[in-house]
Parts: C-alpha cells; structure tokens; sequence
C-alpha cells in the first residue's frame, strides 16, 4: 500500500513512478534557479547520471514538450518564460523519467484558453507516446470532456459518481452530477433578447492607455507599454457589453481608466460627462453612477468590517440618508441578492465565495449606478455558483435597468450573458458588434482561435483538426515614438466590425 | 548598469552632504563650547576669544559651515582642535581596525542568526523553535555593555581562553565580535525564520517535493536560496547600526577603532573629529546599501539595475 511506505521509500517513488504537474505555472517553479538546472536535478535525483548526461536528457524532455528554442531555455529563469511555456517546463520536468502516472492537478486553470489549448493537446500527445497514465484533477468540464476516459465526481470528500466519460455526460446517474451539468455555461446557450436603446450610458472614443517604463541616469522614460491602443465603443443603457481577451490585452486597464484610475488620453464620457479634467469633486460624482465588481471578492472585501457596514459605506462616504436608512437600504440589498438581513452583522470570512461575491454586488448597486464594470467577476467562482451569480445579474439588469460593462477571458461566459461583445486583442478591438454577429459569423482569425480554443462539454463533439496552435503573443512595449500598427475595423454589415488580419 | 551605478552615487554624495549638514547644525546649536574644552579652566576670556577667532568659531553659521564643506570637497576633513593632527589621518589610521572589527562581528551575526533561524523555521512550533526564538529576543533587547562584560567576565577573567583587551592577534578578535555578533543575531534569526517558514509554503517547494528531491537538497536547494533574499538587504542597513554598537563595544575591550575615537571626541567636543566620525559612518551606511543592491541580482534573477 503506497499509503503506508515510509517517507524514504516515498520519497524515491515521487518524481520516478508518480510524477505531478500544478495549477500555478507562474509560482511552481524555483525563481532563483535555471530551468536546466531544475530539470537536471528532477533527473539526478533518480539516477546516477553525470551532470552532463542530465543535462542532455533534460534538453531532450524540452524538446519533447515542444519549447521553442529550448538550448536557450535551458539557461533561462522561469521568469523570463510566459505562463504557458513555463507549464511546458513543468510537463517535461514531470514526464523526464517517464512515469507510470502523471497527476495534473488544474494543469490549465491558470492559463489563458489558447494556452491552455496548447497544453491539452501537447498533454495528450506525450500520453500517446509514452502510454503514461495520467489523472486529470479539474472542475471544467470541457476539459474533462476532451481529455478523460474514465470520470470521478466527487463532492464534500466523497466520490459521487464513476463512470466512463461518454457515459457520464449523456446519462448522469447522480443527482449532482445532473446539476453540475447543467450548470456548465455552453457555448451557443445564450438567450437573444429584442434590441436595447441606443441610448449610451459610456462612451469610448480612440482611448489610449500608455504606461511608462524608466531608464537611464536620470530615469527617463525610454519606452512605453501600449496597453490600450485606439479602443472605441458604446455602452447602451440596459445592456451588457462584453469585453474579450486573454491576459494583458488590455481589458481590465479599460475598466480602471473607466473610473479614472488610470490615466488615459482619447475620450471616455459617463452619462454625457467627459471623464478628462475631472478632479477630486467630479470623480466622487462619477463614481456614484459607475461601480465595479472584481474577480475575487475575498480580497476586494475588508475582512475586519462588517458586510452590512461594507454595503452601506458608499451610502456614507456620498452623504446618503441617516444611519438607520442605510441600515434599512443595507438589508434590503442583502434581500436583493438573495441573503438574508440577519447576516448584516457578519464578517466576511463567515460566508462562501459565492455569497461574497454577492455581498460585493449589493455594495456595487448601493448606490443605484447606471453601469456596473465587472472584470472577472464570476471567474473565480465553481460552475454552479457562477450559473447562479450569472442569473442574479441578469435578473437585476431587467429590474433596474442597469448596463454591465462585463470583462471576461471565458467565451463561454460571455456568449451566455452579453447583448453586444468586443473582442480584443493586444491593446486594440479587433472585432466587436452583436452577440449573434461575433459567436455565429466570427471573422477576425482571432476570435475564431478564442471560440475555437475553448473546451466543449460533450465527449461526441469532433474537435476540426486544423493546425495546432503555437506562438507566443507579441510583446506590448515599443521605444517612445515607436507604436504598434493601429488596426482600422471595417463594417461588414449591421454593425459588425471587424479589423483587417494583422 | 553604468547609468544605476551613477545615479545611485549621486544619489549618495547628495545624502552625505544631508548628514554633514544636519550634524554641523546639531553641533553648533549644542550648548557646550569646543573652545572652553580648548583653552582650560584657567585661561582668561581674552585668550578663550582669540582661540575662538583662530578657529574661525565667531564668524557665522553659514560661514563656518561652507569652510568646511569648501575644505570637504578637496578631501580635506580638518585638524583636530585637541590633537592638532588631520582628522583623515586620524580615521584613517583607525579605520582598519573598525572594518576588521565589523568584518567578524557580521560573519558572527550570520552565522549565529541564520542558522537558528533556519533552524526555528524547520522545527517550527517546537520547543527547539520557542527557545530560539526566547533567545533571540534575549539578545535584542540586552544592552551591549552587559553583553561585553558577561562575555569578558566568562571567558577572559574566569577561563582565561582570550585576553582581556586590547588589540592585534585574532584572539583579541573574537570577544568583541562574538559581543556584536550576538547582538545582532537576534534580528537575524528572526527575519530568516518567518522568510524561511513563507518560502517552505510555496509551490516550488511542492515541485521540489514531487521530483522526489532529498529534504536536504529541497531545504538547502530550494528554500534557503529564496529564503535569504530579505537578509541580504538587512545587512546593508545592518552596517549603520553597527556603527552605534561599536562605540560601546570598542571602549568595553580597548579596540583602537573609529568608535573609540568617537566617544573620546564628543566628550572632548572636538568637532572636526566628530563631523568626520559621522561622515565615514554615513559613507559606510551608503556603502553598504550600495553593496546589497548590487549584489541582490547576483543571488535573484528576477532583480535588474535600473
């Protein structure tokens, strides 16, 4: 029983027999030391090999993983390595000594879709050639669909449900499972509704966003970072916008430029305010009819403050009602979104991420915004609990009328929530207009990578065989003066706009 | 790396010249008047204003301070009013002795701090770690005259292993280094074991882990490289604290370095050679925290110069 070895004989079964790759490629990975060396010594701690011969295996297990250039990689930091590549590193460091098993706990949670594409496929094909076993631990059933052949459903430390996978999702046995199912956001779910006004709630015109990075004796600014290059669009009252993208497009720095966080050039209106010239009275007022709901609601809430104080505090800081008003608007907003009044007193280490996340959104509607930002607000959140914050945000567009600027890296998401969706890609849109216009008629390569990129929850579904995805994303920083090429998007028709291939 | 190294300098000399500004103020405004200390008990007042006058001490402030600093920029820190020899020469022929001084008390620090905090951490919540931890906090809070007579008291007097004091063989060394290493170990182990304990917890250690790795190699390998990150800036500021310690510490033993030099001075008012005392202290701090900088990215990749 392996659960009785001693850790000695543990020890030498670790990395040889049962290998493991984790959830965080950016933190699993020595910082101070090469990627060669971490690889040379998975090797050396199994076999007696010289440190050369290690040396040349670990080479070999990065060119099996298909790293680009990897004699360099070799002598590379893992800092200097993408996410996605340095889980490319994580796979060959596990998969050197060719074990019997091969543990992937979350192996592509942290990845970007298309990275995460790459990965799958890469994780298959080494399966195919070395006949290892892998067990696969995820709670996206899209991977599970494309990568398992039996399934485990387990809940509250319990196994649920075993069977094979075809079988799982055409006939699921246990309850749970048919609610987890159903609850996994598809793609081509969403519900079309009539056209919303036209009305604009927020108004972007060729908004830049421009970081700077210093050098030199005197710490000049050498070169920028374009994180948003020439965006513009139009919120419209009542609707949900849906901005698109993978890490470092640019989607979350709209949203703070949108609150005056950041500072940008171009024009950004709010309910017919131009944002530039603002000072500290006139953001107050703008922040009144913007709120923001972020990715993870344990951080953005205070944990030695009460929820009740914490909802009712953008009442306090506008000079809203008295004390026990705000009491009263508190409780009612804790009803709102589905919490009960006698929880106002809590704190919130004392509630699910689910219900923080609510907390969060009752605070973002105290003050009865005309546009809620939401970047990522339901990434962070299991299957089931983000089907249910998806359909109270939903719920409360149609009682309230509010719009949602809704950022997002899940297409699956955002093709089940949104009115009109933007895609974008390294700091500029490259194709934007209805929800039925971007997911049925995708033009722009890109998004048709995004929407192809993203795992199907059924075990049936034959995935296009085109050409496997590889490259990395080009970098964002130009010298001053020196800039990207701007993208000009062209109307195909109805509103759909799309960006010249680039 | 040229243009860090530049800025970091100019950035120093604007420092010292901060210090050297603050300090002459300090002086003027004290109470106690360098020429009494001069001219005797005896001397009369005409004889008390012509000293002052030959010092230069009854023009103005701003006067006396831009002499100096005129005089500073040609390398020149003054001449002792007591001693009537250069105060560069005086530093300087103690200097040695100071950095020798130091040299031993920081390997000491190191060596006594490190490894209990290695320790603590690896045996955390443990009667190893509560005693350790009770120590160091011992050992910051002791007053150094305590520390140095204890130790003088043990090993010199009763066991007679080293000599009392004074200064020239290594075994002069190692009481006085022993005494600061001691001190500033606390702070030392400290530091490493909460560093260590935050790095044991991360996911890199769990790779570690999984390779199979020896839990030798994943402690000395893994943590302790990533673990000693902080420290290495801690030394850098450590140096400035040094300089307090070593004023006690070097009278306590009879070392002949700038810290007994020091104390002679501000009793004497002699303020040539507290001003230089200062800057060279200022300068080491500078220094010091120049070094650690420039050697952080040799130890952390993630770190560039810029």
């Amino acid at each position: 029983m392996l659960t009785d070895l001693p850790e000695s004989q543990m020890r030498s079964i670790r990395g040889d027999r049962i290998a493991m790759i984790f959830q965080e490629p950016m933190t699993s990975l020595n910082p101070v030391m090469t990627v060669g060396s971490q690889l040379a010594e998975a090797i050396r701690a199994h076999e007696t090999v010289s440190r050369r011969d290690a040396r040349a295996r670990a080479l070999e297990a990065l060119r099996a993983v298909r790293l680009s250039q990897p004699e360099r990689r070799m002598g590379q930091y893992p800092h200097e390595l993408s996410g996605g590549m340095r889980q490319r590193v994580m796979i060959a460091m596990a998969l050197a000594l060719r074990p019997e098993v091969l543990i992937a706990d979350e192996p592509t949670t942290a990845l970007d879709v298309t990275v995460q594409r790459e990965v799958l496929d890469l994780l298959r094909d080494l399966q195919r050639e070395t006949g290892t076993a892998i067990i696969l631990i995820t709670h996206d059933m899209g991977v599970v669909a494309e990568m398992a052949d039996r399934v485990i459903v387990m809940r509250h430390g319990t196994m649920v449900e075993e069977a094979p996978a075809a079988q799982l999702f055409a006939a699921p046995q246990a309850q749970y499972t048919r609610d987890l199912l159903a609850a996994v956001p598809r793609m081509g779910n969403g519900a079309t509704r009539g056209p919303v006004t036209t009305d604009p709630v927020a108004r972007l015109s060729d908004v830049v966003v421009r970081f700077p990075l210093k050098g030199g004796v005197l710490g000049r600014t050498t070169h920028q970072v374009h994180a948003v290059e020439g965006v513009s669009f139009d919120i419209r009252r009542g609707e949900t916008f849906a901005l698109v993208g993978e890490s470092g497009c640019g989607k979350s720095t709209i949203a703070k430029a949108m609150v005056g966080l950041v500072p940008h050039q171009g024009r950004i209106e709010v309910a017919g305010q131009p944002l530039v010239g603002l000072g500290g009275v006139g953001l107050k007022a703008l922040r009144r009819r913007v709120q923001m709901v972020f990715q993870d609601p344990m951080a953005a809430l205070d944990p030695r403050m009460t929820v009740g104080d914490q909802i009712a505090e953008p009442l306090l800081i506008h000079g809203i009602g008295t004390t026990p008003d705000r009491r009263a608007r508190a409780a009612d907003l804790m009803a709102r979104v589905g919490l009960t009044a006698d929880q106002l007193d809590r704190y919130p280490h004392e509630f699910s991420g689910g219900q923080r996340q609510r907390i969060c959104i009752a605070r973002a509607l105290a003050l009865q915004p005309d546009l809620i930002i939401a970047d990522e607000s339901v990434s962070a959140l299991d299957v089931s609990v983000q089907a249910k914050v998806l359909d109270l945000l939903r719920a409360l567009q149609q009682e309230f009328g509010i719009a949602f600027l809704f950022i997002s890296h899940d297409m699956a998401v955002v093709e089940n929530i949104s009115d009109r969706v933007g895609v974008m890609y390294l700091g500029q849109i490259v194709e934007l207009g209805t929800r039925r216009q971007v997911f049925g008629n995708p033009q722009h390569p890109y998004t048709r990578r995004l929407i192809e990129a993203v795992p199907v929850p059924d075990p049936s579904h034959q995935r296009a065989s085109h050409a496997r995805l590889s490259g990395e994303v080009p970098s964002p920083v130009h010298p001053v003066g020196g800039g990207p090429a701007r993208l000009p998007l062209a109307d195909i028709g109805d509103g759909h706009l799309v960006a010249a291939a680039g | 790396m040229a243009a860090y190294l530049a800025r970091r300098l100019l950035q120093s000399v604007l420092i010292l010249l901060g210090v050297s500004f603050i300090t002459y103020v300090l002086l003027y405004v004290l109470p106690a008047d360098p020429v009494r200390q001069i001219a005797g008990r005896s001397a009369t007042a005409e004889t008390v204003e012509n000293i002052r006058h030959e010092l230069g001490l009854d023009r103005p402030f701003i006067v006396q301070y831009g002499r100096y600093l005129a005089g500073l920029v040609q390398g020149d820190l003054g001449r002792s009013y007591l001693q009537k020899s250069q105060v560069a020469e005086l530093i300087a022929s103690r200097l040695p002795a100071t950095l020798l001084l130091m040299l031993g008390a920081i390997l000491c620090e190191l060596a006594i701090g490190l490894t209990f905090g290695v320790l603590a951490a690896l045996k955390r919540g443990t009667f190893l770690d509560q005693t350790l931890m009770m120590a160091s906090f011992i050992t910051v809070s002791a007053p150094q005259f305590v520390v140095s007579l204890l130790l003088l008291y043990v090993f010199a007097v009763k066991l007679g292993w080293f000599p009392i004091g004074g200064y020239g063989t290594f075994a002069h060394l190692v009481l006085p280094a022993l005494t600061l290493g001691i001190l500033g170990s606390g702070w030392y182990s400290r530091m490493m074991r909460s560093s260590m304990i935050e790095v044991l917890r991360a996911d890199f250690i769990r790779t570690a882990r999984a390779k199979g790795l020896t839990r030798a190699r994943v402690v000395l390998g893994h943590a302790l490289p990533n673990a000693i990150l902080p420290v290495i800036a801690m030394i850098g500021i450590d140096i400035g604290i040094f300089m307090g310690g070593i004023v006690v510490v070097e009278s306590v033993f009879g070392w002949p370095g700038i810290g007994q030099l020091a104390w002679q001075a501000i009793q004497r008012v002699d303020i040539p050679i507290i001003m230089g005392v200062t800057l060279v202290s200022a300068l080491a701090i500078v220094l010091g925290n120049l070094l650690a900088d420039l050697v952080a990215p040799f130890i952390d990749p993630r770190i560039k110069l810029k």
